[in-house]
């Protein structure tokens, strides 16, 4: 390893890297803007300067920017010497040049990182007496607001939204001082993951217009480790809180996982905890059929008289957590436990958690997945099914580019030299899917196939890497590019509904290995604790179809909207079948309303629970704060219904960790999930660890209008973290209670590299969730027969489900914002099919009952419907269904906004 | 993203035929389309003066390139105009060697004699004032154009005879 000397010391640091991340890493303080940790370096800004001196003779050095500085054995800097800091000052001062100053009206404030900057190079007088430039800021969507004269033109944010993460709306406009970063024209930023500007820009250009419209400065909000709940991939989050209100969400850095960024859905969707229809107090059917709300004693009264004696059912859910599911099945018997997931997604998920188990190609983190130097990407549009992931494709078609580099011995952190050179040369990707993808872009081949022909491909490109078959066809494109790979990657999903999909997924993988490739397998999952479900149930269940063929007597819905998963005439033969219902959950819904009791859930920022996500990973969400009213954690509802059945082995269970401890016996995947994160029991440096910054204010003042008194702060004993601000918030915290990352000086989220063991590393304090996958044993999976290929038929279409990452999942639509893109439930057409029909785009056609708009598509196979899966006019279409479509009569066109219309409207 | 429906310009023919063949004949020796984006807005506003929104927007559509990355392009350029301007732009140059020579004399003559600040048109639509930083000829500053005409040595007591009758314009 190179030895460097800064400031007359020798420090020993990693090969290969700059000197910006060598000296960062070292916990030395050096001020930068343009470089990013996982964009690399562009030398743009001039704020890392530091001296570089030729040897021990050279007293003069020469100024050099740290961010583009390699490393060398012998190399002498100067960091702290007056000429570099001097130089620095004067870079923030001209940046300062046309800075409004106005961080007493800035979202940023507080946690801003050109505030921290221009603290740390000391600049503290103005000089400049001139006019300051005022730009016209844009309406950019629901999710971002935009405020321009604040920019520093480091170009992080297009660097980001188009190198990174390939959005085309955003570009740098105009020259010299007049640079201008937004869209050519007015309107929502189209880029999923435009959310991640909010952090990435240095300054408050863009930040999170939910949170300035319900504004709280980051050292009075409270946070804790927690987890998306939104999809399937389980990004980490750091939700922030005050008053009772989710203000916003934050990237919790997890290396192996999301890294540093999210995407839009678990970014924005989060605020739906803050919904009118959250459930407040339990409630219990009146003989009128209204809720009456219940007092606690009147509550456990209903629940004993309900329960003693009678034989249980219970339907689990994938959005809750794996404990309160554990308890559901405990207390009813795994005989009558569902897991939540409609019965064709439960067999899928099972199919796709036997592959991973049993294959021998690698079941990859996220991480791993951008490693990845080919890609088979099958029937899933992954941009709207683990946008995350997508991101992560993003990034592994770059393989090529930096293999490229390698060649020429170019670091891997030389940004703009590396795309210079590579261009568009590209790692293959090939995307097999019933529509267009928003991974089209960037893919070497695309086939746009229904589901049955998606398996069918699968099955002839494993065929001809075993060598078995010959084709000259798609199948061997595909299956040269996997083959020329190192480290290939086959991924697929539940999202098109296909057993043999899966299969076909996981035979390739198989044939990759037996190639001698370095193989990797990857399922998606649709929600936060699919897997954990499918994991669960791995022995015993009841599928939901058979409920209704029970004796049961009371049934227990756990976080589940039944018509999301069955069809409605099977929810309401269950509803007659089954005398009693009780439900548990946060918001209003069409299950709740038929239940007889209900019991007012904490959503998941307040609630304990280990989500599995689609990797098999084990990760802690904590409660951010404690639930207001008299809404308790699932699991704590499941206890009581334990104590009023008269269950007694659910009875030693007094906290959180006790319901792992108690029950996991010798089932590994109990133990995996018990030991996800530390337990409450855990101390650093002998105290807990706040969920509240040192500076959180006016604890009396925010209730002042109660009372004047300060409340005692609620006691967490399910926990090692505090809802406080005493306690012990060292940078070595375990990464599973990161509560919220703030460093001396550093106040901004940049403060995390003093929280990382390296630049990009692994966390100081450990800990990115527990993988459970690769010490399981689960039976392999029966071959599902290959389907007939597609063919059309003459009145009729089929049925093929389309993702949207905002409308198709339950909660995250109802975000604050999201609402407005979730738009209305389509169906698409190929434009003759269309016309065929008489139907034209933005009409209205109806199917199986339901009235949606037709919108054409080019891309959708003939003979074929694509559908919004996942909204409420849809529950009813099932993927892989041949149905008929009509004109639908009165059907009123969506009215045409323009981008600034709807920017008088919000 | 495929969601998003790409707002073409309501008249999809906003670029001419003349428009389109000169913007082809650009393509048919450049290596991808979006290659000839600085010539094809040359193009346009040979044609028209100006790019308006609706022919950048057109353009974008036409050379396969996101709008925002064109409109980057044609921002960047300060002799591509994105607003109306007259029949012929006067550029006065402002960098340093005219400045040394007294070009601010020069703008103010100009803009006395028109009637217009710099960057406004005449109500008459013939002239535009704009500044500009060096013209290339600093040797025989003060400099300033008028259209594709450029005139060296200038002084305040050329002004009237240049704008009036184009008078003096160095050749070539
Ligand atoms: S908008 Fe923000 S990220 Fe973009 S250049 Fe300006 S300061 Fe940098
Ligand atoms: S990819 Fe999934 S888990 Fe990650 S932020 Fe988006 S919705 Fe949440
Ligand atoms: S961080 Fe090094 S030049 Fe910007
Ligand atoms: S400085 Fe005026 S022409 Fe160069």
């Amino acid at each position: 390893m190179p030895v460097i000397k800064v400031d007359g010391k020798d420090y020993e640091v990693a090969e290969g890297g700059n000197l910006l991340e060598s000296c960062l890493g070292l916990g030395l303080d050096l001020p930068y803007f343009c470089w990013h940790p996982a964009m690399g370096s562009i030398g743009a800004c001039r704020q890392c300067a530091v001296v570089q001196y030729q040897n021990e003779e050279d007293t003069r050095g020469r100024i050099v920017m740290a961010c583009m500085t390699p490393v060398t054995d012998g190399a002498i800097f100067d960091l702290s010497g007056e000429r570099a800091s001097g130089f620095r000052q004067t870079v923030v001062e001209s940046l300062m040049v046309d800075h409004p100053h106005d961080c007493p009206v800035c979202a940023e404030g507080g946690e801003c990182h050109l505030q921290d900057m221009t603290v740390m190079t000391g600049h503290r007088d103005r000089h400049y007496r001139g006019t300051k430039k005022t730009y016209r800021n844009q309406y950019l969507g629901p999710l971002i607001h935009h405020e321009m004269n604040r920019c520093i033109t480091c170009y992080r944010c297009t660097r980001f939204y188009r190198d990174y993460a390939g959005g085309t709306d955003l570009a740098a406009l105009a020259a010299h001082d007049h640079v201008y970063f937004g869209r050519h024209r007015e309107g929502t930023l189209e880029s999923p993951f435009a959310g991640n500007l909010v952090e990435v820009c240095p300054t408050g250009v863009f930040t999170d217009k939910s949170l300035v419209h319900d504004y709280t400065r980051k050292w009075d909000l409270q946070s804790a480790p927690s987890v998306c709940t939104s999809c399937g991939v389980g990004c980490n989050t750091l939700p922030g809180e005050r008053y009772g209100r989710l203000k916003r969400i934050h990237n919790r850095y997890n290396p192996a996982v999301n890294g540093y960024f999210l995407c839009d859905r678990g970014r924005f969707g989060g605020t739906h905890v803050n919904a009118e229809s959250r459930i407040d107090f339990p409630a219990q059917r009146d003989s009128e059929g209204r809720f009456q709300a219940l007092t606690d004693e009147a509550c456990a009264r209903a629940l004993r008289d309900r329960l003693q004696g009678k034989r249980l059912a219970g339907i689990g859910s994938p959005r809750a957590g794996a404990e309160a599911n554990l308890l559901l099945q405990r207390l009813v018997g795994a005989e009558n436990y569902a897991s939540g997931m409609a019965d064709d997604e439960h067999a899928l998920m099972q199919r796709a958690l036997a592959h991973l188990v049993n294959s021998t190609a690698h079941n990859p983190s996220l991480r791993e997945i951008e490693s990845a130097d080919a890609v088979l990407l099958l029937g899933e549009d992954l941009t709207h099914t683990a946008a995350r992931t997508a991101l992560a494709l993003r990034q592994a078609v770059r393989n090529e580019a930096h293999r490229l580099a390698e060649e020429l011995r170019l670091a891997p952190w030389q940004d703009a030299a590396i795309r210079n050179l590579a261009q568009d040369r590209r790692s293959p990707l090939h995307v097999v899917c019933a529509g267009s993808t928003d991974l089209d872009d960037i893919a070497a081949g695309h086939y746009r196939l229904v589901a049955a022909d998606q398996a069918r491909l699968a099955s002839d490109i494993a065929a001809i890497i075993r060598g078995e078959a010959r084709s000259d066809g798609a199948a061997a494109r595909i299956a040269a590019d996997l083959l020329a790979a190192e480290r290939p990657l086959v991924l697929s999903g539940p999202g098109a509904g296909s057993a043999a999909l899966l299969d076909g997924a996981a035979a390739i993988a198989e044939a990759l290995v037996a190639a001698g490739k370095a193989a990797m397998l990857s399922f998606t999952a649709a929600e936060c604790n699919s897997m954990g479900q499918a994991l669960l149930c791995r022995d015993s269940h009841i599928a939901l179809a058979a409920l209704a063929s029970t004796d049961a007597e009371v049934l227990i819905i756990l976080e589940n909207d039944l018509l999301r998963r069955l069809p409605m005439a099977s929810v309401e033969a269950l509803r007659a079948r089954i005398p009693t219902w009780i439900g548990i959950d946060c918001l209003e819904n069409d299950t709740l309303a038929r239940c007889d009791l209900v019991l007012p859930a904490a959503a998941f920022t307040e609630t304990e629970a280990t989500y599995i996500n689609q990797e098999g990973r084990a990760q802690r969400a904590f409660p951010t704060h404690p639930p207001a009213e008299a809404r308790r954690p699932a699991w704590r509802w499941l206890l009581d219904l334990a104590r009023a059945a008269g269950d007694r082995t659910l009875s030693g269970i007094g906290h959180f960790d006790d319901i792992g401890v108690t029950l996991a016996g010798e089932d590994p995947l109990l133990q995996g999930i018990a030991s996800a994160a530390p337990d409450h029991s855990f101390r650093s440096r002998g105290l807990k660890i706040p969920r509240q910054p040192h500076r959180y204010s006016g604890r009396t003042a925010m209730r002042a209008d109660v009372s004047v008194h300060e409340p005692r702060q609620t006691d967490d004993a399910d926990s090692a973290l505090a809802f406080s601000m005493e306690g012990s918030a060292t940078t070595d915290r375990p990464g599973a209670l990161l509560s919220y990352v703030w460093s001396p000086g550093w106040n901004s989220n940049q403060s995390l590299h003093k929280f990382q063991s390296e630049i990009g590393g692994a966390l100081r304090g450990e800990g990115s969730g527990l993988r459970l996958l690769d010490s399981l044993a689960v039976a392999a999976a029966t071959p599902a027969p290959l389907p007939e290929a597609f063919s059309r038929r003459e009145q009729e279409w089929l049925l093929q489900a389309r993702h949207h990452l905002f409308g198709s999942d339950e909660l995250s639509r109802l975000g604050s914002g999201i609402e407005a893109l979730t738009g209305r439930a389509a169906i698409y057409l190929h434009p003759e099919d269309a016309s065929r029909l008489g139907l034209e785009a933005g009409d209205g056609a109806v199917i199986a009952g339901a009235a949606l708009e037709v919108r054409l598509d080019p891309s959708q196979v003939p003979g074929s419907a694509g559908f919004s899966t996942g909204y409420p006019e849809t529950l009813a279409l099932r993927s892989g269904e041949w149905v008929n479509i009509d004109v639908a009569s009165d059907w009123q066109r969506q009215p045409e906004l323009i981008g600034s219309d709807r920017g008088a409207a919000s | 993203m495929s969601e998003q429906i790409h707002s073409l310009p309501a008249d999809a023919m906003v670029l001419s035929d003349a428009e389109i063949a000169e913007i082809d004949a650009e393509i048919a020796h450049a290596p991808y389309r979006a290659a000839v984006a600085i010539d094809a807005l040359k193009i346009i506003q040979a044609h028209r003066r100006w790019v308006s929104d609706e022919c950048l927007e057109a353009l974008a559509a036409y050379l396969e390139m996101p709008p925002a990355e064109l409109e980057g392009i044609a921002t960047f350029y300060n002799l591509i105009f994105r607003r109306p301007v007259g029949e012929n732009v006067i550029l006065v140059c402002n960098s340093v060697t005219c400045w040394i020579k007294g070009c601010e004399g020069i703008g103010a003559a100009v803009s006395q004699h028109l009637g217009i600040e710099p960057g406004e048109t005449t109500a008459d639509g013939r002239f535009t004032l704009l500044p500009i930083t060096c013209l290339g000829a600093c040797d025989r500053a003060p400099v300033m154009m008028v259209g594709e005409q450029k005139f060296e040595d200038v002084t305040v007591e050329r002004i009237p005879a240049i704008l009036d009758h184009g008078e003096g314009a160095t050749p070539g």
